[in-house]
This record gives structure tokens, sequence and C-alpha cells, in this order.
């Protein structure tokens, strides 16, 4: 069942330079459980395209299977949304851009959509720097089926039921950049402030950004003994990096002590500060960036924040030469060569 | 059937055999004496025999001239070039009674190489080459190049063609054509001087390929995909499919890249499984591209799922399986028709798809165009089965004809201007009663927005676990696939209609068919011929089947697949179907339907 939620708009609510509010980005009412760090996702996705302005039939959202892919519902009602297979999100993107190059694309995916059944899509999504934004709520264990550990749960981490996880985590931030991703960060759905710089930063990358969000399950994973309960995660966090989304006409007026920030300006000219809180990180060197992470990881800290970003790479469409018209709209007079072109085709063929 | 006199010259009604080894550089020199036969007029079939392997193995090329045009295989071998000395022994034993077999006399092999009834000619090949040609590539590559010269002889090939072949084929290295050339003297000569030439077995000009092709299946579907306006291919590579993604990219690379900006109006990705393939031909139909993804067998395995949510889904996408011979990894080098139910019914839950059933290249071209319309008429997959002989082999098929008329369907799609005239959209609505919803492409405006899923969903497209709403939609999707019978192309009958006996059968299998039905005609059996060439099955089908007694089902399958489907989906009597079933992996003769059909007759079975 769906609900519909009442698009009710309360008078003075701000507006954003299409004169719309931030309601006309929401969705579907959420049927997650109460709680849910998918929701707290879902809600910086929603300020993200409202503050960024985005013609809502601009969007595309997909998703492949659980409860972090449930979410493409809920919000940005007037976008196409496409809920795939489990795992298999990465291939319906890459069809869907090749194409639409002009729509922006949000994937949703989860740890296990994303690190088990879907891992080498994935990889591969990577790989392509496909022109995307992917957010992987990353919650350590599969809510639908009621509590097993993901690909992501930490080694001996506990289950709501006291089992210990014995495998090692798969961490979709070291994939990420031992793959060669552009644009690589991580959050916590609990903390908007982060987020929403974030996910407009990404929305604005060309090619392959990912944003790994810690997004504690309150049913099958908040409880003590948990890695990615709310409680560890607020106390494991650890910022490194600080963004801010500037918009390419604002100015940008913030200011941060020499050495200890860094502007990097995207393809349509607005820009990412990036506030190091760790002076000795680089956030535009991926071999460091690495070796930061893994350093962290070690000590269980979660570093969050602009982890990589690597402007200025060739995405998917450049390397497929594609035209800037998107290969949906250009007109069928240009792609078949008639009769006449037959003729000389079939010569080859005597 | 009954041996034929040898003795009695042949014109333009033999097969030459080539035993070779795989990597050597044999193939071009086999289809450069395949083109001169063609290009002197003369009917010729060519069927590749190969192994899963880049070099070292056995390998086969048999070029049957058929002076009638005959399609299929003969199952005959008149003249053997064993140029490969493992596989002597077994190369003779086929070559049939009053034949010949060349071989390489440099090593000379008198006891191995003898039969009574066959005459062993000896050419001293790569003594030859080592005499007129420097380093050891050339002189291995000649040595094909010169068994084509001795050749020529043999079969009064016309020497002008052949040189006219090798100056198109090294256009760019007019040296390479000179060399090439040289070494067909060379073997020309050899032969005039040292046997009697030519052949019993020769040919003679005619003037019967005119307005004809020697196409693959593979290249001819890869035309159709560029004739249709399919912009977006996405595939993992797979024998025997790989070619047509191959000739995609070049047909694309000739034809598609924008002269004034240099881009590319196409895009192939090249997936990195089957999984993904699938996943971005659904994705790209859904953003309204033309979109494929060919394949075979394990492929299609691997397609399941997905092929499962573009059904439900309604999101078209055109699937090309050229079928290998399974199951599991197969024979991937031979061929079957053993995909036919896996892909009828595609994926769990209720699921049927629309097939169609090319039998020659010339089909491969029409139906790939064909596919795409009807994939986005229906908003379903549509799968072009061929297989390994159509897809892999060349065949003389009749030149591919285009319509420049020709608009491609798109199907219900709802445009910008359409929308804003609309109230609300619905995406499953069945407005027209037709089993067909309007569906809108991403990026059109909000109001056309909608959230495409493979869970249950209402006629609204709105999630649902409600009963009634969930067979409303399902139901819908049955009428609309029992519509779809209506618009896939006919089956073709052949014959009076009023025989007693008939025989229904798809793809290639044709050629043998035809053949043994003359074959059959001449020993006085009338019998009609029905060629189905899609799935869902149309009245005619049921008709041809209501009106014959006893029907043989020929197919290249061990299970029946062709009865089978037939016996679901029709209203057909089981007991009327027999079967007629060859499976071995190579392409089919008419002898086996003829034998089939007169052991049939013979225990008083059928008629």
């Amino acid at each position: 069942m769906r609900v519909t939620k009442p698009r009710i708009v309360p008078p003075g609510a701000p507006r954003n330079e299409l004169g719309m509010t931030r309601r006309d980005y929401e969705g579907g009412m959420s049927t997650l459980c109460a709680g849910c760090g998918h929701d707290s996702v879902t809600a910086a996705i929603v300020q993200a395209c409202f503050e960024l302005s985005l013609p809502p039939q601009s969007v595309a959202k997909l998703s492949g299977i659980g409860c972090s892919s449930k979410t493409t519902a809920y919000f940005v009602a007037g976008a196409h949304g496409f809920n795939g297979v489990h795992g298999r999100m990465p291939a319906i993107a890459a069809g869907a851009s090749a194409a639409n190059r002009k729509l922006r694309y949000i994937g949703v995916s989860g740890d296990g959509d994303s690190l088990s059944i879907g891992l080498g899509q994935l990889g591969h999504a990577i790989r392509r720097n496909m022109n995307m934004l992917y957010m992987l709520e990353n919650n350590g264990v599969y809510g639908l089926t009621k509590g097993q550990f993901s690909a992501s749960a930490d080694m001996g981490s506990r289950s709501k039921k006291g089992e210990k996880n014995q495998n090692e985590p798969i961490d979709p931030v070291l994939l990420a950049l031992s793959l060669g991703a552009t644009f690589v960060a991580r959050s916590f759905s609990g903390d908007k402030e982060q987020l929403v710089p974030l996910i407009k930063a990404g929305l604005t990358h060309r090619g392959f950004g990912l944003i790994d969000v810690l997004s504690p399950c309150v049913t099958f994973n908040d409880h003590e003994g948990s890695t990615k309960s709310y409680a560890y995660v607020r106390e494991h966090q650890q910022a490194a990096i600080a963004a801010d989304y500037v918009e390419p006409r604002r100015e940008i007026t913030v200011s941060y002590a020499e050495g200890e920030a860094v502007s990097v300006e995207m393809h349509d000219g607005s820009n990412v500060l990036l506030r190091k809180l760790d002076r000795d990180y680089d956030p535009t060197d991926r071999a460091k960036a690495l070796a930061y992470v893994q350093e962290r990881v070690q000590r269980n800290e979660y570093v969050t924040g602009m982890i990589y970003l690597g402007e200025g790479r060739s995405h998917f469409h450049d390397r497929h030469n594609t035209p800037d018209e998107p290969l949906n709209s250009i007109p069928y007079e240009k792609l078949c060569p008639g009769s006449a072109g037959l003729a000389g085709i079939l010569s080859g063929f005597r | 059937m009954p041996e034929r006199d040898l003795t009695q010259e042949r014109l333009n009604d033999f097969v030459v055999k080539f035993a070779n080894v795989n990597g050597t550089g044999s193939a071009s020199a086999n289809s450069l004496i395949m083109k001169s036969i063609f290009r002197m007029g003369v009917p010729v079939v060519g069927k590749n025999f190969f192994p899963s392997n880049i070099q070292g193995l056995p390998t086969w090329y048999e070029i049957r001239v058929t002076r009638e045009g005959w399609r299929a295989r003969s199952g005959r071998v008149d003249l053997m070039v064993a140029m490969n000395a493992e596989t002597y022994a077994r190369d003779i034993a086929e070559v049939a009674p009053g034949g010949w077999l060349l071989y390489d006399s440099t090593w000379p092999r008198p006891s191995l190489l003898s039969r009574e009834d066959v005459t062993v000619l000896g050419v001293p090949l790569a003594q030859l080459c080592g005499d007129h040609f420097e380093g050891a590539r050339a002189r291995i590559l000649m040595k094909n190049v010169m068994y084509a010269g001795v050749l020529a002889a043999l079969l009064d090939l016309d020497l002008e063609i052949v040189r006219e072949l090798l100056g198109e084929s090294f256009a760019r290295k007019p040296a390479l054509a000179d060399s090439n050339m040289k070494a067909i003297r060379i073997g020309y000569d050899y032969a005039r001087e040292h046997f009697d030439c030519p052949l019993p077995i020769r040919i003679a000009p005619m003037d019967e390929t005119r307005g004809h092709v020697m196409m693959d299946g593979n290249t001819a579907a890869a035309l159709g995909c560029v004739y249709a306006g399919a912009t977006v291919g996405a595939w993992y590579p797979i024998t025997p499919s790989t070619s047509l993604m191959d000739a995609f990219r070049a047909f694309c690379a000739r034809h598609r890249v924008d002269p004034e900006t240099g881009r590319n109006n196409y895009m192939v990705i090249q997936a990195e499984d089957e999984l993904a393939a699938i996943g971005a031909v659904i994705g790209a139909s859904w953003n309204g591209a033309r979109a494929f993804t060919p394949t075979s067998g394990p492929g299609v395995s691997l397609m399941n799922e997905f092929i499962g949510l573009a059904y439900y889904a309604e999101i078209p996408a055109v699937l090309f399986d050229v079928q290998r011979v399974g199951p599991s990894t197969g024979m991937p080098t031979r061929t079957q028709q053993c995909d036919l139910l896996t892909c009828a019914y595609a994926s769990h839950g209720d699921t049927r798809h629309v097939l169609l059933f090319p039998a020659d290249p010339g089909e491969c071209f029409d139906f790939a165009v064909q596919a795409f319309d009807l994939a986005e008429r229906l908003q379903t997959p549509v799968f072009v089965l061929l297989d390994l002989d159509i897809g892999m082999n060349d065949w003389m098929t009749k030149d591919p004809q285009w319509d420049d008329d020709y608009r491609p369907d798109r199907g219900k799609v709802i445009t910008a201007e359409m929308l804003e005239g609309m109230q609300r959209f619905h995406r499953y609505l069945d407005v027209d009663g037709d089993g067909i919803p309007w569906r809108t492409i991403p990026g059109v405006g909000e109001k056309g927005a909608y959230f495409t899923r493979g869970s249950g969903h209402n006629q609204l497209g709105a999630y649902t676990e409600d009963p009634a709403e969930y067979q409303l939609v399902v139901d819908r999707l049955r009428r609309k696939f029992d519509a779809a019978a209506r618009l896939v192309p006919a089956a073709v009958t052949e014959g009076s209609g009023r025989a007693e006996l008939g025989i229904v059968s798809f793809g290639s299998c044709d050629g043998a068919v035809r053949e043994a039905l003359a074959a059959l005609r001449r020993t006085g059996v009338a019998v009609d011929y029905l060629r189905i060439r899609a799935f869902p099955f149309g009245e005619e089908v049921e008709e041809f089947l209501r009106g014959h007694e006893a029907i043989f089902v020929v197919e290249q399958n061990r299970d029946a697949q062709l009865r089978a489907l037939l016996t679901l989906e029709t209203a057909v009597e089981k007991r009327k179907l027999r079967s007629i079933l060859h499976y071995n992996g190579l392409p089919m003769s008419a002898d086996c339907v003829v034998d089939a059909v007169v052991a049939a007759l013979a225990q008083g079975e059928a008629a």
C-alpha cells in the first residue's frame, strides 16, 4: 500500500529558484520503521535537491532491493523511479545514462544490495566512472529478512540474537578508493549538516559519486555490541574533512585558515570547500586518502566527510564519445543509413 | 539416399571439405574459394566446423556447390582438402566413393592415405612454399593460398575473379595481393602440370547469384539493429554471438559517427556479465532508447531474473540468442536449437515471451528490425532466436531490402505535449482495451512520473499486495501476450495444403526440410510444410495442425522442444506429432528428414 502525502505548503515556506518548496521534493510516505536512519537520508536528499533547485523531472531515481531501495519512492515524486532487481541497480543506471545523459541519476542502495549480491556491479560502476550519485545506506544488517549480518558488519560485532560476526567487513570507501572512484565520501544519517552538502556536491560531480552513509537499523542493529548503532557511530565517527557546497553564483565567503581548507571546483563552476580537521589530510591525493582511512579503521574510527575528490577525470560518456544530445532523442534519420547506404554495405558481401 | 554415380561429370553439384589446423590462416583461403564460386554465379553453402580453441586444434570448412540452390549441408564429401596430418585417417574415411583427396605430399603418406575408391592428389605445398617464399610466417600462410590455387585448377575457377578478390582484400597492401596471387599461380600451374584438370566435379559459370549476398546471420542481425535505430547495445562476449556485436560496432563506426562533431550516435557497453548486459538494455529501453543484447544459452540463463522484471514492469528489450549446444557450457562452437523452451518462459513466475525464428540471414535482418518494433509496441522483451549455423556461417541470401519510408514503431509513448492535456497519467491502465498501456519516458515532465517496479503493482502503477489488483494486471499481461500472436511474423506454408502428411519446423532447419520435400516429391510422397516464424503461434499454425493427420516436427534438440511448445500452446492432439530430431551439433542435412519420413511410411506409422 502506498500512502500519498498531502502536499500542503505552509504559508511562508522558503522557495528555491524555481519557486518550489521543500515539500515539492518529497515523495510517498515512508513505510520503514520509525526512527530508521534511511528516512534521515531521504530527508537530506530532499533538502539537497530543493537547495540545488533541480527540476524534479530532471532526476531519475534508481534502486535495487532491500529497505534502502524502498526509499527512492520517498523523495522527489515528480521524478521517474526504478526499483530494479537485487544488486543490479548499477546496470540499469548504465543503460539509462547511456540513453539520456541529461538526467541526474540518484542511486540508492544498501550494504546487502551493494556489497554482497551487487558487489560486482558496484565495482564496475565505479570503474566506468558512471555519471551518477550512489548513496549506500549502510547499516551492517539485512533488515527485510530480519537481522542477518551483511558484508559490512564489523568483525566481532553482535547481532540482535547475540551471534558474533566472524567475517571481515567490506568497507565501501576503501573499495571505491582502490577501484579509482572520483568522488568518495562517508557520512552518518544523523548528521544532516554534513550530509546535505555532500549530496549536493555529489549531484554536481561529473562521474561516479559514492556516499557511504552509516544509517543505523533501529530494529535489528541498534543494540549493545553492534558497531553500526546510533550510539556507537556517534562515538566513533571522526570527521576528517568538512565539506561545504558553494553554488557557482554565490561568492565564497567562508574563510578558512591558510593550509586548512581546499576549494575544489566542480565542472559547473560550483565549489566544494573542504575544511581539513586533520592537518595532514589531503583529500585530492588518492594514496594518502586510502592510507588515512585504513589507519583510522584500525583504530575503529569511521572517517567521515569528503574523503576523496578527483575532478576532471574522464567519465562514462567521455569514454564513449557520445554526443551532448541524449541518444534517446537523436532523430531516426540520423541513425539509419537508408537504402542508399545499404547498397554500399551489401557490395562488401559479394 | 542412393549413392549417385560420381563417374558422371558433376557440374556445379559437389562438396569440397577442408581439413585444417585452427589458427593457421586457412579461413581466408577457404573463403576466397567460396567467394570465387559465388562470383561465378554458382550457388554455394559454406559451413564452418571449428573447435572452441584459438590455435592448434583441428578445424573443418565445407563448401557445397549447389546449382539447384539448396541451402543445407549435403552430408557427403567429394573432395577432401586434407591439410591436417593429425586427422588424415578420419578425413579420408569421409570421402564418398569415387571422390578425391588433396594433401601436402612434401611428407608422403602412401599407406595412411590410400583407398581404392578415392583418388589421392599429392602436391608438395610446403616444399613449393619453401622454394618461393621467405620467412616462416609467410610460408605457413602461403601454403593455404597455394592450395586455393591448386583448387582453382582442379575446379576450373576463373583466375581473374580470384585476382579481383585478392585485390579487394588487400586493397591497402597491394604487395600482399601480388604475393598471394603468386602463390595461387604456383599451385594452379603445378596442378595443371601434374593432374588431369579440371576434375569431373567442376565449376561452370551460371547466373544464379545475382541479387544475393554471402552473409552470416550475426552480421545481418547487427545490420538490422543499425537500421532499426538501436543506439545502445550491451553485451558480455560469448560464442557464438560475439560477432553480432563486433559487426554492430563496425557498422556504427562507418555509419553512426556524426560527420560534424565526430561523436558516436550509439553506445556499446561491454558489461561485466550477462546480468549487467540485460540490465543495461532494460535501463536504456526504459529511458527511451532502442537497446539490445546479443548472447547465447548460458547468457540467457543468467539473464532470467531481469527478463522477468522487464516482462512484469513492461519494458521493451531485444535479445538475440545465438543458440549453441547445451546443456551447461556444452559445445560452444556447435549448433543446436535448444533454448526454445527456456526463452519462451524465461524467468520465475508466470512469464511468457515473444520469440522470432529467422531461417536465414535475410530474415535475421528483417526480424531484427521487427523485434524492436514489437518490443516497443508490446512493451516487453522480444527474443530473436538464431543458432550458430545461421549466426556464424556465410549463407547465400537474397539482398536485404530497405524501405526508406520505414519509421520505428515506438508504441504507446506519451509525449510532453500529450501530457499537458491530461489530467493524470497511470502507467498500467488499459485505456484502449487492447491490453497495452501507455508509458512515459523519464524526463518528460512531473505529471508523467511513475515508479517502475518488479514488485506487485496495481493498474495505476502503485505498489500492491491486494489480490484483485494484482490479478487485474497479470490477466491484462496475458491478454497482451495473446494479442501478440496477430502482430508477429506469420508462419509460412508450402505444398498443396491437402496432403495427409505435414512437416512443421523452424529456423535453420528450413534448408534441410525444403530439400527433403523435393526429394520426397520425387519419390511420390506429398508433404505439406509449415515453417513457424514466431511465438506466440498464430491461427495459421492451429489450422495447419488441424488440417493434417500426421505431422513430423523437425527440430535440432534432443527433447523435441518445438513439439512440446506446440502441445502446450495449441489444441493439437499430442499423438499426431512425430519428432524428427537432429542434435549432434552439426548443421542438419536433408537426409535426416527424408530417412525419417521414409522409415515411418515403410512401417505404416504415419499415413
